[in-house]
């Protein structure tokens, strides 16, 4: 019985991924540890090797495929005596449905200003680009026109990036600019308030938030305080970003969202984009803003395309929220990767004869309290989505807001969906469990609208 | 100890001038001392009293462009490098006129002018953010470089390694003083630190050391001008332990029972660092005991005017509680 190779998850995060290269060809024995191919994963470039041993029967999957999903089969191998005609059988069964290498890129796509999207001209084209492009566009076309903006952070440089999110910075830049520090996140982070201190502009990368604990005391004792503590004569002009909340499968300790705790802190800005665009133009905005400006990403969106538009410089204000959806019945608001369910629910509620409004706040600090308010006073109704703990979470504090300056509108008390309130299982099954979804903020609304 | 035995070549211009800033640390801080006791300064005010010869005498190894920061006893490191006595003691009485508009405190000031950047309340966060001055410095290709204070408490932070191992990594011209006063608050160094000799701190690390009388300000300036020597040439950090005595206690609200009279009285009649200038100058002839007392009388009037100002000035307005949060 001929042995099916399939495509390996090499990532917690990875559905799908290219398979870069084959190091075997048909017909060629190979030896169980063998290295059979590399495959490119949306963090790196992997070898991968053989479990079995046998002849390769048949290449299913062509050199330079992207996006093969995991589990499908790239590559039937025979066993001792069986012949070719074994891997027909073999390799029927599940199909692949990847798509052989576009190496052109997408042609541009010409739109008419859309929702979110009023304050670009005309005629503006968009390309679609992913959540990590994007940064890495906005880094490099900050660094090209300011010498004193660099980026430091673990494996930022030789590396390309963790989740390679600073791909090519050090190509373009030099290891001047672009900084590999050693693990030592309290020690590094401190070293950046300082150069912020002495007229730089660092961009200072965690390789995620959680990992930023360790220097939550530079954060916020140095680098928030200092301008206030000095009566404005001094302030820490930089950026602290990377991955946060939840990735998938690991653990408590690598899965929590920080935007409350960081929203908390007077003499900083917080920003947690959900688009390609939004990340784009933030990110520019934050490396330019003379303040310590946290910048929250998240993994699962790394690899997920929007479109960004072809503007030479393209940047979005910090405070300022933006509305997706337009909407009558309920008012959804959310940020960073909340608003994945909240967009998910509204298009199901749609069905069911609700309106939606959809709000993405990207900023948590300063907050765009009038875009929230106004919205409720059309709507009477809202329900908060995020993925982080719910004591004392953004939800909350909206809902009082509301409370305080939209009382006599409102007809259903708000409903705050949020992360449950547990250390994040590992179980695939807890995980779930543990985080928001789109049945519950379906049921919220249900729950405020009384249907 | 590796110490910096040879002293400087001083002139008597140079040692009055020392003379001269030593006594002003010291009658500022008695005078802050006096002030706390009356209630017109709060929270924690902490005093470099017996420490002066520190400052003063890694100033006079210092040039202008090199930066330098400290801790929360911080007073004496504003005025050795220029700062205004005045906006000083205002800030500590929390007014209007003080450097940070009497919204930072004793712990918190900065000057951007004289590159004094803190000033800084956690205990030891300053040491990373002096070697990214230093890294500052670097990068924009000067050849200044960066004080940064510590106590021999604050050398027993987990980020001040941290600090070695990137500021050795990136050879930052960064200067890591250890003011050793011999007690972390109430914590000897005997019952805080494995090891005595804190200049071999960085040796793990490849750091360069030396220890030095920090009683002795002729013997800082001496041990200081070789640590910035090794600094400004390209040979990235260094570590200097300058072992020194604070009279006072903690903090003003520390009796500091964990010594004896005997022992602080001993430093005082021994080794006070004014006195050894003093007896330097009167002994070279250098000026007379009358030419030293015209000074006390002058440095007096500046610090009782600097007193008089901080109390007159008017607390800071109400408008200000929501200024200066962001740019």
């Amino acid at each position: 019985m001929a042995i099916q190779i399939l495509m390996p998850a090499l990532s917690p995060t990875m559905e799908e991924g290219t398979l870069a290269k084959w190091t075997v060809k048909e017909g060629d024995s190979v030896e169980s540890g063998q290295i059979i191919a590399e495959i490119e994963t949306d963090k790196a470039t992997m070898e991968f090797e053989a479990i079995d041993e046998g002849v390769i029967g048949k290449l299913v999957v062509a050199e330079g495929t992207e996006n093969v999903a995991v589990n499908s089969v790239i590559a039937v191998l025979l066993e001792d005596g069986e012949d070719a005609s074994a891997v027909e059988n073999a390799s029927a069964a599940p199909a692949s449905e990847a798509t052989v290498t576009d190496t052109t890129p997408a042609a541009p796509i010409q739109k008419t200003a859309e929702v979110g999207f009023e304050d670009i001209p005309d005629g503006t084209t968009f390309t679609s680009t992913t959540v990590r492009e994007a940064l890495r566009d906005a880094m490099a076309e900050e660094m090209r026109s300011n010498e004193n903006v660099f980026l430091m952070g673990e494996e930022v440089a030789e590396y390309q990036g963790a989740y390679k999110v600073s791909q090519g910075l050090l190509d373009e830049f030099g290891k001047k600019r672009v900084i590999d520090t050693p693990i030592t996140e309290h020690g590094f982070a401190g070293i950046a308030v300082g150069a912020a201190f002495g007229g730089l502009n660092p961009i200072v990368e965690f390789m995620t938030f959680n990992f930023a604990m360790q220097a939550m005391d530079q954060i916020i004792n140095s680098a928030a305080k200092t301008l206030y503590m000095s009566g404005g004569q001094m302030g820490a002009p930089m950026v602290f970003r990377g991955p946060n909340g939840a990735a998938a499968r690991v653990g408590a300790q690598h899965s929590q969202c920080y935007a409350a705790w960081y929203a908390h802190i007077p003499g900083l800005k917080v920003v947690m984009p959900y688009s390609a665009a939004d990340a784009k133009g933030l990110l520019k905005s934050a490396i330019r803003d003379p303040n310590p400006v946290i910048f929250l990403e998240n993994e699962m969106l790394y690899g997920r395309s929007f479109d960004v538009p072809d503007l030479e410089d393209f940047t979005v204000p910090i405070g300022k929220a933006k509305i997706w959806r337009e909407g009558n019945d309920v008012t959804l608001v959310s940020f960073g990767i909340g608003m994945q369910y909240a967009l998910e629910a509204a298009e199901k509620l749609a069905d069911e004869g609700i309106s939606a409004e959809v709000i993405d706040l990207r900023s948590i600090r300063p907050i765009d309290y009038d875009t929230v308010i106004n919205s409720v006073k059309k709507t009477n109704r809202c329900v908060t989505i995020e993925e982080g703990f719910p004591v004392a979470s953004i939800g909350n504090h909206l809902s009082a807001t509301i409370m305080e300056r939209a009382f006599d509108y409102l007809d259903a008390p708000v409903i705050n969906c949020t992360g449950k309130d547990v250390p994040m299982p590992y179980a695939a099954n807890l995980e779930k469990l543990a985080l928001v979804t789109t049945a519950e903020v379906i049921d919220a609304v249900k729950q405020v609208t009384y249907r | 100890m590796a110490a910096a035995k040879k002293k400087a070549n001083v002139s008597g211009d140079e040692l009055l001038e020392y003379y001269r800033e030593m006594l002003l640390i010291r009658r500022f801080e008695e005078k802050a001392g006096q002030l706390y006791g009356m209630g017109q300064i709060g929270g924690f005010c902490h005093l470099y009293i017996g420490q002066e010869a520190v400052v003063v005498g890694l100033e006079a190894a210092a040039k202008e462009g090199d930066s330098r920061l400290t801790s929360y006893r911080d007073h004496a490191h504003m005025l050795a490098c220029g700062m205004d006595p005045k906006g000083v003691m205002a800030e500590l009485t929390g007014r209007k006129d003080g450097l940070s508009k009497g919204k930072g405190g004793s712990m918190h000031m900065f000057s951007k002018e004289e590159r004094f950047y803190g000033g800084h309340g956690i205990v030891a966060a300053q040491v990373p953010i002096g070697a990214g001055l230093a890294l500052a410095n670097q990068y924009k290709g000067e050849d200044t470089v960066s004080f940064t204070y510590f106590g021999d408490g604050a050398a027993n932070q987990g980020q001040v390694y941290e600090s070695f191992n990137m500021a050795a990594l990136w050879k930052l011209p960064v200067i890591f003083v250890i003011e050793n006063n011999h007690y972390a608050m109430g914590t000897s160094q005997e019952r805080s630190a494995s090891t005595p000799d804190f200049y071999t701190r960085g040796e793990a690390f490849g750091i360069a050391g030396a220890a030095v009388d920090g009683m002795d300000v002729l013997a800082v300036k001496a041990a200081g001008e070789l640590a910035v020597k090794h600094c400004r040439e390209g040979n990235g950090p260094y570590v200097l332990e300058v072992k020194t005595y604070r009279y006072r206690g903690h903090s003003m609200s520390d009796p500091a029972k964990y010594r004896t009279r005997e022992e602080v009285q001993k430093v005082k009649d021994n080794q006070d660092p004014i006195d050894m200038v003093k007896e330097m100058i009167l002994q070279g002839k250098h000026a007379t005991v009358d030419d030293l007392k015209s000074i006390d009388k002058e440095i007096k009037k500046t610090v009782q005017e600097s007193a008089d100002f901080a109390v007159a000035s008017p607390e800071p307005d109400v408008s200000e509680l929501y200024t200066d949060i962001l740019v």
